[in-house]
Formats: C-alpha cells, structure tokens, sequence
C-alpha cells in the first residue's frame, strides 16, 4: 500500500502549496462563475435553435469539459518550476513509485477540478438548468476522469518540451482545435457536414456529448457509451504516458 | 560502499540530420570504503555530475555494472536509493514551501510516519545551524541555509552512504567553511561514507581523504591528496638573489637538489625539490658556502592545480 501512502504525500504537499497562493484559489473558483454569468445568457434566446429547451443544461456540460481540459493541460507550468528547483530530482531519489509521484500531482488537479465543477453545476441549477440528477453525477464522474487524462498528459509534456515557452506553445497549439472541434461551446450539430466529419475524429467530442446527454437525461445511447469508452481510453493512455515520461525523464 | 566497474554513458545528439554519439562518461572503475570521504575532481563537462547520477539510479548507464551501498545499481535501484542519500548540484525544495514541510514530505516518502519524520527533521536543523527556519519559506533563506537545508534532506532517512554534487558552488567563503564543517561531520559524528564532486581545488583538499581526479569522461587518478600532490616532482623551492651577479650561481646550486628544470625571472630563481622542506636546511648550507646572498626563499607545496596540469596537460581553472 506504499504506493497509495506515497501519492498521498505528494498529493498532500502539491495541495498545500496551492492552498497558499490566493491568486490561484480566487481564479479558480471565479472561472466557472464568470462562464456561466457572462457567457450562458448569450446562449439563452438561442436555446431553441441548439435544438434544445434549456441553454444551460446544454452549456453546463460543455464548461465542465473544458475546464477539466484547459485547467488541466497547462498544470505543467508548476512542473518545469519544480524541476528547475530540483524538486523532482529529489523525489525521484526516494525509493517512492514513479507512477505516485505523478498521480499525487494529478489528485490535486482532479480535486481542484472537482471543487469548480461543484460549484459549475450547482449554478447553473441556480440559473434554471434542469435535468437527471444521476446523470448529472455521471457526467461529473467522466469529467473528472477526463481531467486526470489530461494532467497526465500536460505533466508528461511538461518534462518533455522543458521550457515555459514551447509548453506555452503546444499547449496552444493543441486546445484551440480541440475547443473548436469538439463543440464544447455550441454543439456541433449546428456545423456544415464537413465541419462535423473532422469533429468526429476528436475523442473530446464524444465525450462532450455524452456528458450532454448525461445531464439531459436521455436514455443511454451508443454516444454515451462512447464517451465512458474514449474517457477509459484517455485515462489510461494518460496514466501509461505519464509514468513513461517520469520514469525515463533525466531532465 | 561503492564498487563500479566500467560504467559507461553515451548521450545521443542530434545537429540537424546528423547524429552523433557523445560519450559523457567513458568506463570508469570506482571502489569506495565504508567510512571514507572521496572526492570525484574535474572540470565543469569531465563527466562528475554524469556519474554521480548514475551511482544514485537517475541515469541507466549505457554499460557497466556497479553495486552501491551493497546493492545492485541495474537490477535493486529502489533498495540503492533507500541505502542513499543524493543532495543535487540544483536543490531539491519548493521556493513557495516551507522548511519543514518540506523535509517531514521528503522524510515520509521513504516510508517512515510524519511523526518520525518530524522528529528527524528537527533534530537535523539543529545540528545543521537552522534553528528557528522550519517555518521560513526556502526562497526566502540565504543560499547558505538553503544549501544546509538540501543536506537535511539528504539525510533525513540517516543513509549510510551520502552523495553531493558541487555542495558548495556558489556559496561565500563563510559559508563555504561552515559547510565543510557539515561535510567533515557527516562521518565524524554519523560514521556516513561521502562521495562528492567539486572543481574546487582546495575543497577536495580540505575535505577528502582521496581524490578521484576524471578528465573528459575517464578517471586519470586516484590516490590521497597528499600523494597526488607529491607526484607533481616535488615543492616549488624560489630564491631571490640580491644582485644580478649571484643568479647563475644560485641556479647551479638549485639544480644539484633538483630532478626538474631550474628557470629563472630577474633576480629569482625557482626548481621543484622533492621534498623540499627537507632539502631546505641543506640547500641553504649551499648557497652560503658558494657565496649566494640571499635575499628571501620560498617553498610552497604543490597544489591540486598543478597535479591536473601535470595529468592533463590543461590546467583545471581554464574550464572552471
């Protein structure tokens, strides 16, 4: 059980150290509020041409994921900071498992994610979403999962590109498709018939909608299977790369 | 302690479409005692940091073998990192952290409670000089401390066998000594091994009971200080004459006691004597029976410096 001891540790000490930047926790818990405040009203008067009744039960999910994704893929900042600092190195002494120094890094992303989402869903019941309860958790669940993924992999290239700069860069380079592809903001139903031929291919657009027919409460579809199977899919590639990338790294 | 045998690391880079195979550490046997003090001297590039990575399972050597703290390097790395403690040339703490919660997380990652931990962490900042640091911030320390405060962490699982790379680069010289102090204890009052690097003469001098001397990724020697420094053909015995007149003079008489070549610079004269404190009494006997009036005469004993020139051929502070 060392292995879950030592991701505690790491877990624990990551945690307290972003405890202890204010500007972190404000942004944080500010983000999801100024989406759905500034953001979802825009969608309302749309509601019925997105094919829906309700804007926000559409939009909630969408947000949700592209927290877990943009949240997630930039942690590797805190990372080339730590090992400029030696940090890594020192852990990477210690007879501690490779895979606990990553994963407790990844918990506390995870849980950050967890908090916004919380408070993501439970405005936007404040701002008339409606929908299935356990849906709503299921869909919050593949998030969450989803948002592990994706921190193992910004951490995995974190320790490869080594520098602020070309992390910045990649990391850019890979979220705007992604954001555009995969309709988190407006679905892609709305697209041309090319548009949604190229989304198919985004493994972050079938989780999308499945998180969205989640919420709604639509009765279980292939989609939704798809998305439980893309977000397993994720989740261990993720896992499997990051551990890869600690293990071998000799930065 | 340590015993390596031909252990090897070759990176690969690539120019463009070229690649080539750069050998960072070309095969080095290392044997290291219990108890001793061992310090790994060469330029910044000769393959220090290269090796002491390997030694402590950071980098898989390309080949060679090597067992560390009675473990084996290749096939038990977890059990070597147990058995050692590694304080790295770039720190090894949070600058938004504190202190002590630093050393208690480290502590407990090899597997003790954070009770034990803090117990440990504490006893070592007291005898590290940290007291009163445990809640400082480590970017808010002097780099002395946040070097001592590296060591601490080093030691917290009380490792029998202590790696440093370049502890003191970049430290003033108070602080340096202070921290020789710290090194010299770790097996006066612990009884831990020590190996480590350093391209400072006078540390390998102050601290090491022997002296691994590696150039361009081989080990050129390895021996005592003292032995290396006597192997550079003796001390640096200098006369000053006063008057032009007497130098020729002087120069015979300084070669009769020399192996090497007398040279002289103005009214000075200067040959290495082996063993020149000894030869002094006798030498001066000399001078005043061939008539020398001296005016001063200097012997100084041979530095690591002049052991690397003699070795290489290239003097240590050019890459330094």
């Amino acid at each position: 059980m060392s292995f879950v001891r030592d991701t505690g540790i790491v877990f624990r000490r990551q945690l307290r150290l972003s405890l202890r930047e204010p500007a972190w926790v404000a942004i944080g818990l500010l983000q999801p509020v100024l989406y759905l405040v500034l953001f979802g009203p825009l969608l309302k008067p749309l509601a019925a041409q997105l094919g829906t009744t309700n804007a926000y039960t559409l939009f909630v999910p969408g947000l949700l994921v592209q927290l877990a994704i943009f949240g997630s893929l930039f942690v590797g900042f805190g990372l080339i900071g730590e090992v400029r600092d030696g940090v890594i190195e020192a852990e990477r002494v210690t007879p501690a498992s490779r895979t606990a120094l990553l994963l407790g890094r990844v918990a506390k992303d995870v849980l950050t994610l967890a908090v916004q989402g919380a408070i993501l869903i439970l405005l936007g019941f404040a701002f008339g979403m409606t929908g299935s309860p356990i849906g709503i958790l299921l869909g919050y669940l593949l998030a969450l999962l989803l948002t592990g993924a994706v921190a193992c992999a910004g951490y995995a290239l974190a320790l490869t590109v080594k520098t602020e700069d070309s992390l910045a860069a990649v990391a850019n380079g890979v979220t705007l498709p992604i954001l555009l592809l995969s309709g988190i903001l407006l679905p892609m139903t709305l697209a041309p018939e090319w548009l949604q031929a190229v989304s198919n291919v985004i493994p972050i657009k079938h989780i999308v909608d499945g998180i969205r027919n989640l919420f709604a409460g639509t009765p279980w579809t292939a989609g939704t299977t798809w998305a439980v199977l893309w977000t397993a899919v994720l989740v261990i590639a993720g896992v499997w790369i990051g551990t890869r990338t600690f293990r071998r790294q000799n930065a | 302690m340590i015993h390596a045998t031909g252990l090897q690391r070759t990176f690969v880079t690539k120019k463009g479409r070229e690649r080539s195979v750069v050998t960072a550490v070309a095969g080095v046997d290392i044997d290291v005692a219990e108890g001793e003090i061992v310090g790994f001297l060469g330029p910044n590039g000769a393959g220090k940091t290269t090796t002491l990575r390997m030694l402590t399972t950071l980098l898989t050597p390309t080949a060679g073998t090597a067992t560390v703290a009675g473990h084996d390097l290749l096939t038990d790395p977890v059990a070597v990192r147990r058995s050692i403690g590694y304080v790295s040339q770039s720190g090894s703490t949070g600058r938004q952290a504190r202190g002590g919660e630093e050393i208690v997380s480290h502590g407990m990652l090899y597997g003790v409670s954070a009770q034990h931990a803090t117990a440990r962490g504490r006893e070592l900042f007291d005898q590290l000089d940290l007291d009163g640091l445990w809640d400082r911030k480590t970017g808010d320390m002097s780099g002395g401390q946040r070097r001592r405060l590296d060591i601490a962490m080093g030691l917290v699982h009380d490792p029998r066998l202590v790696f440093l790379d370049e502890p003191t680069t970049g430290l003033d010289p108070q602080a340096r000594a202070n921290l020789w102090e710290h090194i010299s204890d770790l097996r006066e009052k612990r009884g831990s091994t020590v190996f480590l690097t350093t391209h400072y003469l006078d540390e390998a001098d102050a601290l090491c009971d022997r002296i691994l001397v590696i150039d361009r990724g081989v080990i050129v020697a390895s021996d005592t200080p003292d032995a290396l420094k006597r192997s550079v053909s003796g001390d640096l015995v200098s006369l000053t004459v006063k008057g032009g007149a007497d130098v020729a003079t002087a120069a015979t008489t300084l070669a009769a006691v020399s192996e090497g070549e007398v040279s002289t610079d103005g009214l000075q004269v200067s040959a290495r004597v082996r063993d020149g404190g000894q030869e002094m009494p006798d030498l001066l006997r000399s001078l005043d029976i061939a008539g020398v009036d001296l005016d001063s005469i200097a012997l100084s004993r041979p530095t690591l410096d002049d052991v690397f020139l003699a070795m290489t051929g290239r003097s240590l502070r050019e890459d330094a």
